[in-house]
């Protein structure tokens, strides 16, 4: 009998070959190995051998059944392989199909702008203050040493709404301004906040919307000097437009509510477009150390405080930063111009990260 | 105010450039608006005379010109003006000038077989003008060879300055002269009146009954005038400002208003009714002025009339009927102090604007008075002629003498200068503030007559305090004295610094600031920012849209009280303080579609107004959608719906930390939303925190919205400030969750948040989740029924769940859904 295992190994492992899929190779296993299967078979017989023989026989036999279970997971496996190859290539596809489509959202660049602004100035310990469009004629001129007579309140443009009888005039804030004058009679010195803001004049052009928005500053402490508006501001310009470098220059100006006023420049190049450098001027801003009737008048001795204050439109700093070029175009809404300015929630302001967009 | 450089050198010695001149004005607070230079485009062309012009032999219509374009040459040019001549004076250009007219550089050439080397030039061709009479045609004396531009007066740089409200004295060109001086640029030329040769009674007295509006006027009469044009000198100053030549008398009125920033007035004596004229107030009375337009003078203006009436609106505008003209012989000047306050607010009720106005509402110099009318009238005199007669006056010169005083330490702890003492007492000295005392510590000076924004507090319209009503009466009077203190010096520092150069000092950063800056924003305005980031990650764009819109529009989305309404709206639709920012963006939605952009998503996170108090304006987030999905070969676009409206909001609660859990919502939504398909997000029984829904399709059909545009309106003020907790360490059990499903057969009233809220209570300790994964309402349904089903997660803690256990918990939700809305199993 022992001479049939060479016989059985050698048709056995014909048959393995064989077998040209899982299923025919599951059957010559079950052929030989199953509990009828002819390996099988011969084990049975082994409890007719005497000890000796049962010894040998066994050994060999079981020999037999390992080697040829080894050639069935061998063969086994190249079969599976060979079928996940077969369904990888059914189930090809054309990749170049797009994916699933996703609407990106933006934030406009108005508030790009704002975040920039509380960013810079917060790292230069400023808190933010917001306040109400609607104000009265005091918080918007009165306190701001403005008064009715004031040729600076005509050339403002203001948009008037009906006050209660016997109340004071409201308008719709023509700066953001009087958050200086809500900020001081709130708290106490030292004071370092920005007012970014909606605010209204009546007016309509290419170059002047009805609303638009400014960011109003104003720092109030012991000892703060026009070297410290000069400082702050450059400080922040440079940092704004991203140019280290940048030249800005201070020209002598007026504004009721600032002694000494001055107007704010920075240097760019009129046939480049480049900011910060160049043989030209462009307006920015304008500051000035607050006026001595301002402090005053919000209870404040200006022999004891002193400081400054500052107002930029931030239309005007985000159009020249992005290079936008009319004014109307941020407030029509149209989709196809918040696509273009409009920037990633993905991509906040942060110190960290820098201006990546 | 304009001003030519030749006239601002009458005043000024200086050889500087028009460029240093014009940096050094902006650098001072005298910004320079524009310099029209027209010398510089015109410089090439020359008075040339032309020796012969003859017919050109093969052209009916053109000259050939022999011209003498100086220097003794001759050249020929082919000239098609009918006016060219033998003998007369032209403009030559000769070969290779810009002719700025025609764009056009010229070239010698030849014209029908005649060269030509040059061109005669019409004033069209210069771009002077739009005269189309052939080429300029000049006297018999104008010098061959010289150039056109100075010889006509053309090559003097007119420089245009913007003159701050504190300026009066700046409205003039020897202010400008004077500050241009005291910055180092030149020397101001000394300038008295000439003596005038006074004798006998004025004409016309003057009668002062409203001296709080004039507190001191001068004037007189110069009879014997022959008024007529004014000589090539002052017409060309005043034209090269824009100023129209009227006569002599009028020019010289307005030859010293900006030269020395006095506005005077003429009136012609033989059309003045009774011997004086009296300043008063206003009687409802209407006159004809200057300008053209009849001036309706109240109590409250001060006009100058004769017997008959009102004939000038003082400092504002004179009247026709008392005006100079050819025939007036006989001539009253009039040379006012009028109170500024006063005349700006007469200015503003009128609407008038004059080159007088400007002045007087800015305040003049309070001394000139005499001078000026003695330097008016010497001009006069040899313009016209006549004799001078006395002056007449009412009222005297006010008291404007008054000091300041600077301390030198303030340059450097206020301005942060290292500008000397002597330097700022000399800066000081050559504006006009003469010294009258000095110590090592500080100067103090004498203000000048024309500066009245200097040490103001006690001029009339001068500067003064606005207290906050609520300070307390011991903080006020400190700040006042304060201020009355400061504010003198801070004028003083202001004139050193801007004229030392604010250039010139150096920035210093801001100290202080902690290392590691602190959040500059509020955990409340922080709140904003991270909605407007939540919105935007979920493809929505976000709007800056305006406060104000049509009232009609405004109404469709909440009340527009009166109160809200601008009084003076710059165009009738934008005349209401919007409710709510989705009505904007709801326009601005319409407006995108119309342009075939319909498919979109918009927000805005900003203001509604509910009334004018400081508080009557609330922070609300809102949001459009319309149209459809992205189109995809995966899955169809579907149209917007109220769930991505309503998941929109429900996004941005949940990021600013509303326990979305605690949350309801109430089929309660306001009118411009569709009444069954939009609800009122809640949380707790009082607080609304906002709505979502499909828009009302009245309201789509309106507006030209995509029907079905759906949208929601968060009132970021409701939500409740974050709570900063330390969380607790979560619970992680290590037995896997399981899932139920129920189908729940209810009546079609039943709430989907009911049958969810009652499953989820059912068993507290082991429900994590229910979650609705079908609604069904349809024929395999009674009428009237609905099927929700729902998933619901138990998570085992402490050991896997038995099957009875998992049996008591089913039995649970269901009795617990039945309970609470009827709702059966369904089989």
């Amino acid at each position: 009998m022992s001479d049939d295992l060479p016989t059985i190994d050698s048709q056995a492992r014909s048959a393995i070959a064989a077998a040209g899929d899982l299923a025919a190779l599951d059957a010559v296993r079950i052929a030989l190995l199953g509990k009828t299967g002819q390996v099988t078979a011969l084990l049975k017989t082994l409890g007719s051998l005497t000890p000796d023989e049962r010894k040998r026989v066994g050994a060999e036999v079981n020999a037999l059944k390992t080697a040829i279970s080894a050639a069935i997971e061998a063969r086994r496996a190249v079969l599976e392989a060979e079928a996940l190859a077969a369904r990888l290539a059914a189930e090809r596809i054309d990749v170049t199909l797009p994916g699933r489509p996703d609407r990106a959202g933006t934030i406009h660049p108005i508030s790009r702008t704002m975040e920039e602004l509380t960013a810079l100035f917060g790292a230069m310990g400023f808190g933010v203050k917001e306040g109400p469009d609607i104000e009265d004629d005091w918080h918007n001129f009165g306190a701001l040493n403005i008064p009715s007579h004031h040729p600076a309140r005509a050339m403002m443009d203001t948009f008037y709404l009906d006050a209660a009888a016997g109340s004071r005039p409201v308008v719709l804030r023509t700066h953001t301004s009087p958050l200086q004058i809500r900020t001081m009679l709130a708290e106490a010195p030292p004071i370092r906040v920005i007012v970014p803001g909606r605010t209204y004049r009546s007016d309509h052009d290419a170059t002047h919307s009805p609303m638009f928005h400014q960011c109003e500053g104003l720092v109030i402490d012991r000892g703060i000097t026009l070297a410290h508006l000069k400082g702050c501001l450059i400080d922040f310009l440079r940092a704004f437009f991203e140019r280290p470098d940048l030249k800005a220059r201070f020209r002598s100006s007026y504004f009721p509510f600032t002694e000494p006023s001055m107007e704010v420049d920075i240097a760019w190049d009129r046939k480049s477009g480049e900011i910060g450098a160049g043989s030209d001027w462009l307006e920015i801003l304008g500051a000035g150390m607050i006026h001595p009737n301002v402090l005053a008048n919000c209870g404040l001795d200006p022999r004891a405080f002193q400081g400054f204050a500052f107002g930029m439109g931030v239309e005007r700093i985000t159009m020249l930063k992005h290079g936008i070029p009319d004014l109307r175009t941020f407030y029509e809404s149209d989709v196809r111009w918040l696509a273009h300015y409009g920037t990633s929630p993905l991509a906040p302001v942060t110190l960290h990260e820098g201006d990546a967009r | 105010m304009k001003f030519t450089l030749s006239w601002l050198k009458t005043h000024l010695d200086t050889d500087a450039s028009l460029d240093a001149i014009a940096e050094t004005l902006s650098a001072i607070g005298l910004e320079v608006e524009s310099i029209a230079d027209r010398g510089a485009s015109l410089a090439p062309f020359r008075i040339a005379r032309v020796i012969e012009a003859t017919q050109h032999p093969n052209a009916d219509r053109l000259r050939v010109c022999r011209v003498e374009p100086g220097d003794g040459a001759e050249v020929t040019v082919v000239c098609g003006a009918p006016n060219a001549r033998t003998g007369m004076r032209a403009v030559f250009a000769p070969p290779g000038s810009f002719v700025p007219g025609t764009g056009i550089t010229l070239k010698v050439g030849e014209i029908r077989g005649v060269p030509s080397a040059g061109m005669l030039v019409s004033e069209r061709e210069l771009g002077l003008g739009d005269s189309h009479d052939g080429i300029i045609d000049l006297p018999d004396d104008a010098p061959v060879g010289a150039p056109y531009a100075s010889w006509a007066g053309l090559d003097d740089p007119v420089i245009e300055i913007g003159v701050t409200p504190n300026r009066g004295d700046a409205f003039a060109v020897r202010g400008v002269a004077r500050d241009l001086a005291a910055a180092g640029l030149g020397t101001l030329k000394p300038w008295a009146p000439p003596a005038v040769a006074a004798a006998g009674a004025s004409a016309i007295a003057w009668q002062n009954a409203y001296s709080e509006a004039c507190p001191w006027v001068v004037g007189r009469t110069v009879r014997e005038v022959r008024n007529g044009e004014s000589p090539a000198w002052l017409k060309r100053r005043l034209e090269s400002i824009g100023l129209r030549p009227i006569n002599a008398l009028v020019d010289i009125t307005n030859f010293f208003t900006i030269d020395l920033g006095r506005p005077l007035h003429v009136f012609d004596v033989g059309k003045i009714a009774g011997s004086a004229l009296t300043l008063r107030r206003g009687a409802g009375e209407s006159f004809r002025g200057l300008h053209g337009k009849d001036v309706t003078a109240t109590a409250d203006d001060c006009v100058i009339a004769d017997a008959a009436g009102a004939q000038s609106l003082a400092g504002i505008v004179g009247g026709e009927a008392t005006g100079c003209d050819e025939t007036t012989r006989d001539v009253f000047i009039e040379c006012a102090l009028f109170d500024r306050v006063r005349i700006a607010l007469t200015g503003q009720r009128t609407g008038i604007h004059s080159d007088a106005r400007q002045r007087f509402e800015r305040g003049i110099d309070f001394a000139l008075l005499p001078a000026a009318l003695d330097a008016a009238t010497a001009m006069v005199i040899e313009l016209c002629g006549g004799t001078a007669s006395e002056i007449t006056e009412a009222g005297a010169q006010p008291d404007w003498h008054r000091t300041a005083t600077m301390r030198f330490d303030r340059l450097a702890s206020f301005g942060h200068s290292t500008v000397t003492p002597d330097r700022a007492v000399e800066i000081l000295d050559r504006l006009g503030f003469a010294a009258v005392a000095r110590d090592a510590a500080s100067v103090t000076v004498a203000v000048p007559s024309w500066r009245n924004d200097v040490a103001a507090a006690d001029l009339p319209g001068g500067s003064a305090l606005d207290q906050h009503g609520g300070l307390a009466a011991a903080t006020a009077e400190a700040a006042r004295l304060g201020a009355r203190t400061i504010e003198p010096e801070v004028d003083l520092i202001e004139e050193v610094l801007r004229i030392d150069g604010l250039d010139r000092i150096e920035p210093v950063s801001l100290p202080g600031a902690a290392p590691v800056p602190t959040a500059s924003l509020t955990p409340r305005q922080a709140r904003t920012v991270r909605a407007r980031r939540v919105l935007a990650a979920r493809g929505m764009a976000e709007c800056v849209t305006f406060s104000f819109l049509d009232r009609a529009t405004a109404a469709r989305f909440g009340a527009t009280p009166d109160t809200l309404a601008l009084k003076n709206p710059i165009a009738a639709d934008l005349d209401q303080m919007r409710p709510t920012p989705l009505a904007t963006i709801a326009l601005a939605a319409a407006r995108n579609a119309a342009r075939g952009l319909g498919d979109l998503a918009l927000f805005e996170i900003g203001p509604a107004y509910r009334d004018i108090a400081p508080d009557g304006q609330d922070l609300v987030a809102a949001g459009l959608r319309a149209g459809r999905t992205p189109v995809s070969w995966i899955e169809p676009a579907r149209p917007a719906d109220l769930w991505d409206a309503k998941a929109d909001a429900v996004a941005v609660l949940g990021e600013l930390g509303v326990p979305l859990d605690a949350m309801t919502v109430t089929a309660d939504a306001p009118a411009h939303y569709h009444p069954g398909r939009s609800g009122t997000l809640r949380q707790g029984p009082k607080t609304r925190l906002g709505w979502f829904g499909a828009l009302h399709p009245a309201l789509c059909a309106e507006l030209d919205l995509p029907e079905g545009s759906v949208a929601f309106e968060l009132d970021l003020g409701a939500i409740a400030d974050p709570k900063r907790r330390r969380k607790a360490a979560p619970s992680l059990p290590q037995f896997q969750p399981l899932r139920r499903d129920f189908a729940f057969i209810a009546d079609a009233t039943v709430t989907a948040e009911a049958v969810l809220r009652a499953a989820k209570g059912a068993e507290r300790s082991l429900i994590t989740n229910v979650a609705l994964f079908d609604r069904y309402a349809g024929e395999k349904l009674p009428e009237g029924k609905v099927s929700l089903a729902v998933a619901v997660t138990l998570q085992p803690r402490e050991a896997s769940l038995t099957d009875a256990e998992i049996e008591a918990v089913s039995a649970k939700i269901v009795a617990a859904v039945a309970k609470a809305t009827g709702a059966t199993l369904r089989n």
